[in-house]
């Protein structure tokens, strides 16, 4: 019991165990109420079947979104009803203010350079001899964890004074045709741009692989019939190529400003949100939990949340769309 | 029974297409014309190194002794070669304070049972919204597939209070961070499932329930074998999305350094020794060759999971 209990791996077993217990005992239960009569039978295997998911969502998903939304019109310690001041200082306080408008740069550059990047590579690549390989490569980094490619772009970020050798690649690439080297991750504001960078990095992979599939299923009668037509490669790409795909390009789209308006890892990693780079979603974790400022830190999950909303909804919308023009 | 594990077949298809492509011309091999084979293989070549240079550049600098990592660059390795796997003794088997080994181990006790349990419940939840009817169903679908809308940050202050009112790691120090991720993965993970499963035909279920099948037997019978490539891609996809997660890890973990998952002692390496390149490269190069195993190995499963969450709903 001993081992069950205070090692990692016991842990672990005991966990397994404790799954396959649960997911045995719902399946008795549900054979139970399966087996009886037909007025308690179907809300039986219902509650059986849906009822552990949805409790666990009330419980960890809508109650802590109520709570979050009230916590926010209260102070610190939620004791007291404070109106919008939690609102009032986090779009007056400058150091909120700069974090407002590194989050408002990231959500605008992210997406549109990782989706261009994605589709051009995509439209380069397609057909070629080598394109499982080719997408692989710039797949690669959707793998990788913020952090981790935190730590591998600030080693390509890395600065050392002018007089040093340079172990930043990039560094050593400007000392080498007689530049100065550049403070990449100190010198604001142009560091947020060079953070920006490392996720698009990330999410390029993810555009190209979204958008090489769907640039395959757009009907090859159309593009013969335009090129029979005399449309040169120009034309057919902005008039057939791009409107077919768009659908997706705006799903991708949307998906990755989603993905970065939650962004605070590489932030985190890579400045500490130091020299100008704070962003929404690392102001909410120190607010709620180095500062311990309940109030402010909800608010800021509240703005993220507002951020998001129209970004989601339009995303399902969509999704549902598409769905329908496939079916 | 075949003609569904034919379409499951067909849609596999589908996306290692979408890897490699088919013998078929299409809109892009056009548009390539648009900038001439020459400069557009150039341009690729140009991205497709930019996107790889980087992590080659951390592997090489891993295997490099301490003090040349500081010094030079890892290019030097080309002109004077002198690999070691120091780094890696020191930051697997080295003094407490540089030990990763234990973070390692926490990032697998925590992403197995929060890849296992998310799947079983959303499965389960996936078949009363697909194949059980009931009054309110679509209702209720719809109000959990809209809790896709709550940011992680909205849930985190309200979900540690209550794992702290309750004791819920007193005994299971992990199971504060299981259930979190458990949670949050749930909406996208029932909202896909339920997509997967009702494309499988009613008929299927129906001649099974005529036959006398209970629920629990079309469950495990018939609905599971034809969800495993789903069931698969999602599987992947929770288990990346863990391992690489900071935010669920440092907030859950309580800042105790037993639990912490590696993405958390990483970060917080790169602040407290920010120069110490040889603890940080070896350190991270271990964070990613698990979802790099994970990601060539199932390739094929990870990109139908994509394909499906975003382009066919």
């Amino acid at each position: 019991m001993g081992f069950l209990l205070n090692t990692r791996v016991g842990q672990l077993v005991l966990a397994v165990i404790l799954f396959c217990a649960i997911v045995a005992v719902l399946l008795l239960i549900a054979k139970g109420a399966d087996s009886l009569r037909e007025r308690a039978r179907r809300p039986a295997v219902v509650a059986v079947f849906a009822g552990p998911a949805l409790l666990l969502l009330a419980a960890g998903l809508i109650y802590p979104f109520i709570r979050t939304l009230w916590m926010s019109f209260m102070d610190n310690r939620s004791e007291n009803y404070v109106g919008f001041a939690n609102y009032v200082t986090a779009l007056t306080e400058p150091s909120n203010l700069v974090g407002f408008r590194n989050t408002f740069l990231w959500v605008i550059l992210t997406p549109l350079l990782s989706t261009t990047i994605g589709l051009v590579y995509a439209v380069l690549i397609d057909k070629s001899r080598l394109e499982k390989v080719a997408k692989a490569l710039l797949f690669l980094p959707m793998a990788i964890s913020f952090v981790g490619a935190g730590i591998i772009w600030k080693f390509v970020y890395d600065y050392k004074g002018a007089g040093q050798d340079q172990i930043g690649v990039i560094n050593a690439l400007l000392t080498w045709v007689g530049l100065e080297p550049v403070r990449f991750l100190q010198d604001s504001w142009m560091n947020t741009i060079f953070l920006i960078l490392v996720l698009v990095w990330i999410e390029a992979g993810f555009a190209m692989v979204i958008l090489s599939a769907s640039i395959k299923a757009v009907p090859e009668d159309i593009i013969e019939a335009a090129r029979l037509d005399g449309a040169s490669a120009w034309q057919l790409f902005w008039s057939i190529t791009i409107p077919s795909i768009r659908p997706s390009l705006v799903v991708v789209l949307t998906t990755i400003s989603i993905a970065t308006l939650k962004i605070f890892d590489i932030t985190r990693t890579m400045t500490g949100a130091k020299f100008d780079t704070q962003v929404l979603a690392n102001l909410m974790y120190d607010e709620s939990f180095v500062f311990g400022n309940n109030g402010l830190g909800s608010a800021m999950a509240v703005f993220i949340f507002v951020l998001v909303v129209p970004l989601v909804m339009f995303n399902i919308r969509q999704m549902a769309k598409n769905r329908e023009v496939r079916g | 029974m075949t003609a569904a594990v034919t379409e499951t077949d067909a849609s596999l298809a589908d996306a290692s297409k979408a890897m490699g492509g088919g013998p078929r011309r299409s809109a892009a091999s056009t548009a390539r014309g648009l900038l001439g084979n020459r400069i557009g293989s150039a341009i690729a070549i140009v991205i497709a190194v930019l996107w790889t240079v980087p992590t080659f550049g951390l592997f090489l600098s891993s295997l490099r002794p301490e003090s040349d990592i500081k010094r030079t660059g890892w290019w030097t390795f080309f002109s004077n070669p002198v690999l070691t796997l120091e780094n890696y003794e020191q930051v697997l088997g080295g003094s407490t304070s540089t030990n990763l080994s234990q973070y390692f181990m926490n990032s697998l006790v925590i992403c197995i049972p929060a890849t296992l349990l998310p799947l079983a419940l959303a499965i389960m939840a996936a078949y009363a919204f697909s194949v059980l009817e009931w009054r309110g169903r679509d209702l209720v679908f719809v109000a959990v597939f809209t809790l896709q809308i709550v940011p992680l940050q909205m849930a985190l202050i309200p979900l540690l209070r209550i794992f702290n009112d309750t004791g819920a790691g007193s005994v299971l120090l992990f199971l504060p961070l299981w259930l979190a991720h458990t949670i949050f993965a749930l909406p996208l993970a029932i909202f896909l499932l339920h997509n997967f499963m009702s494309e499988v035909p009613r008929d299927l279920i129906e001649a099974a329930r005529i036959d006398g099948a209970g629920h629990v037997t079309v469950f495990l019978r018939i609905m599971l074998p034809l969800m495993l490539p789903a069931i698969a891609s999602f599987a992947i996809f929770q288990f990346l999305w863990v391992w690489n997660d900071l935010l669920v890890g440092l907030t859950f973990s309580g800042g105790s350094r037993i639990i912490q998952p590696l993405t958390a002692a990483l970060a917080a390496l790169t602040g407290d020794r920010g120069q110490d390149w040889h603890l940080l490269t070896a350190g991270a190069f271990i964070s990613i060759i698990i979802p790099l195993i994970v990601f060539f190995s199932l390739q094929r499963y990870f990109v139908r999971g994509l394909l499906a969450g975003s382009v066919k709903g």
